[in-house]
């Protein structure tokens, strides 16, 4: 048995990659600058002018000696007069070419985005491109949840007419329905789920809006104003980070919990044996946590805050007295 | 070092294209520079070369030509090298910038970002910047994704240990992965269980410890018509609801089970409160949804869901 590592990249291979990109971007725009070429490759021109020289210096030695590769960059501006067989990029690998379709398809399945059009046509380009290496993305999928595409389609419409909305807008952690203006900031599409990101003027401040829980929605004639302060969030931080002014809630679970670890971000996950767990999380609102614990039962028990377990008792007892 | 190295294979790169025919390892000796005098130091460079150049893709083949040399050669015909031609219009350019963006952090970053520069390589203006108003992410926080991807793209069994909901100890699992799919932002993979001799689907933040190859590539065949995503739905959806609960709900709480009802009118016995009634189909799981409306819900009938609840109250008190 082998165990699965990641494939090696050596930093002689890496930049190969790189000067086999580089004569052929040169070659399709004919003359480019240093400095816009360094930039898209993301190396110091410094580092772009060692790469040119690399490819000049490139010498065969037989039959006869030849240099095959000619070039210039005087002035800032770079011309490949001689490339020999190098001016076409190499093909796509599968990964490369896996990355692209995979999230293209799931492009196609978002709701409310209405470049169907230029997706499909880039897809069908680039499966072409591709060739056989494309074929094995067909076996990794993307399920995008599609409930509230019409919200999603007037989201869309208001943000391109800078325009306010008006939400009803069921929250589970309280189980109520609530009524809100958003100015629109954009749509996240995160864990195969669509959320609008916006300025919410109730809360003032930037709210986060799962589209399939929105009950209702209207696009009001009002222009959006997004106050400056509004700081939309860093998607790759995690869509949900807790705040210093959440409170610390720790819980211990039964295997038959362990499933709360997978849902809730987690500050802390212990294994305490026999398949039990005990984490802790932070949320804004510990009303969540309550109907929480009453689901979970005996499969989850609250350690602290010590007022928040006797409210869950409290909870039980009252529930179990409906039933006397 | 490495330096010399990226020289050397940059001109075994250009010399192999152009040759246009195949050349022994002797002829690739006197034409590239950058090779030990040796000739058995040589060969030992040459074979990790090659091996270097097969991992970024390149094809590197080996063959007799026509002329028929006595010895095998190589080349690397253009047709296979060289993407072909690419047009995109701009509209086609920023999805695909997008998509590239897509797999920012994720396992895939790499080979998207890769795949872009190749593209911008052959002349398409593709920058990874954000279209205004969307933000599309794919996460694969879990460990397993990378291995299992490679399985499913070399076509090799795995195994690993996996924990079922609510187990308490882990089992070892062989199985040939067919297919790896995102839903609901969790990732499954499906394949044939090489114990059951069935199809199963695991969820990946289910397996704890590593995923191991346990075959050569090329040694799994996906059955033919097999549709992974659909595998991944049934397995993922409830059966469709059997039952009806009657339920007591507080007036003006029980929100979001009041959006499922399939009918709800005010409870003549009890003022202040409404009868409603909601289809389901697992007593278990409903129960442990109904136990979170607290004082709110009473379960009326079946008297099995009704128990369920008790059951789940009564937990908490334990």
């Amino acid at each position: 048995m082998t165990p699965a590592v990641p494939p090696r990249v050596t930093p002689a291979t890496d930049r190969l990659q790189r000067l086999l990109a580089l004569v052929p971007y040169v070659v399709s725009r004919k003359v480019v600058g240093l400095a816009d070429t360094a930039a898209a490759f993301g190396v110091s021109e410094r580092e772009l002018v060692d790469d040119l020289n690399m490819l000049w210096c490139v010498e065969l030695r037989s039959p006869d000696p030849y240099c095959p590769i000619d070039l210039s960059y005087e002035g800032g501006e770079i011309v490949v007069s001689e490339a020999e067989s190098i001016d076409r990029p190499l093909r796509l690998g599968v990964d490369e070419a896996s990355a692209l379709l995979i999230a293209l398809r799931m492009l196609a399945e978002v709701p409310g985005l209405e470049d169907r059009s230029a997706l499909s046509r880039t897809i069908a380009k680039l499966e072409a491109a591709a060739g056989t290496a494309g074929a094995v993305s067909a076996q990794v999928t993307v399920h995008v949840d599609d409930r509230g595409a019409r919200n999603a389609a007037l989201v869309r419409d208001a943000l391109e007419r800078g325009k306010r909305l008006h939400l009803s807008y069921y929250v589970p952690g309280r189980d109520e329905a609530t009524e809100r203006d958003v100015d629109p900031m954009r749509l996240l599409v995160v864990e195969g789920r669509t959320y609008l990101e916006g300025w919410c003027l109730r809360a003032e401040a930037v709210r986060l809006f799962r589209m399939d829980r929105v009950l209702d929605l209207a696009v009001l004639d009002q222009p959006a104003s997004v106050p400056p302060q509004a700081e939309p969030r860093d998607v790759d931080q995690g869509l949900f980070r807790p705040s210093a002014a959440d409170v610390r809630v720790e819980l211990e679970l039964s295997a038959a919990g362990r499933w709360v670890a997978e849902y809730y971000p987690c500050e802390h996950v212990e294994e305490i044996g026999d398949g039990r767990l005990r984490v802790s999380l932070r949320t804004p609102d510990t009303r969540m946590v309550r109907r929480l614990a009453l689901r979970l039962g005996e499969d989850g028990r609250v350690i602290s805050p010590a007022d928040l377990a006797a409210g869950i008792r409290q909870d039980a007892a009252a529930a179990l007295a409906q039933y006397a | 070092m490495s330096r010399r190295k990226t020289e050397r294979l940059l001109s075994l790169v250009v010399c192999l294209l152009s040759a246009g025919k195949y050349l022994t390892a002797a002829q690739i000796r006197a034409a590239v520079p950058g090779y030990p005098e040796s000739f058995d130091a040589f060969k030992r460079m040459f074979e990790r070369d090659k091996d270097e150049l097969r991992e970024l893709g390149i094809p590197l083949e080996t063959g007799v030509s026509a002329t028929a040399d006595e010895e095998p050669g190589y080349r690397i015909p253009r047709q296979a090298y060289a993407l072909p031609e690419v047009r995109l219009e701009p509209d086609e350019a920023a999805v695909l910038g997008l998509a590239a963006r897509t797999w920012r952090q994720a396992e895939l970053a790499g080979a998207a970002a890769g795949a872009l520069l190749k593209l911008r390589a052959a002349g398409i203006e593709a920058e990874e910047t954000t279209q205004p108003g969307i933000e599309p992410r794919l996460q694969t926080g879990e460990a397993a994704f990378g291995p299992l991807w490679e399985a499913v793209r070399d076509r090799r069994p795995v195994t690993f240990s996996h924990r079922a909901a609510g187990r308490s100890v882990s089992q070892q699992r062989r199985l040939e992965p067919w297919g790896v799919v995102n839903r609901h932002g969790r990732w499954y993979v499906a394949g044939l269980d090489r114990d059951r001799g069935e199809t199963r689907v695991f969820k990946l933040s289910r397996i704890d410890g590593p995923v191991t190859f346990a075959g050569r590539p090329g040694t799994v065949t996906v059955p033919e018509g097999t549709d992974v995503r659909e595998l991944v739905r049934t397995w993922d959806t409830e059966p469709r609801p059997q039952r009806t609960a009657l339920l007591q709900v507080r007036a003006g709480a029980g929100f979001g089970l009041r959006r499922g009802a399939t009918a709800a009118r005010p409870d003549p016995g009890r003022p202040g409160w409404d009868l409603v009634e909601v289809p389901f189909s697992d007593v278990g799981w409903q129960g442990e949804h109904l136990a979170e409306f607290g004082s709110d819900v009473v379960v009326i009938e079946p008297a099995d869901l009704r128990e369920a609840v008790i059951g789940r109250l009564k937990g908490v008190l334990a």
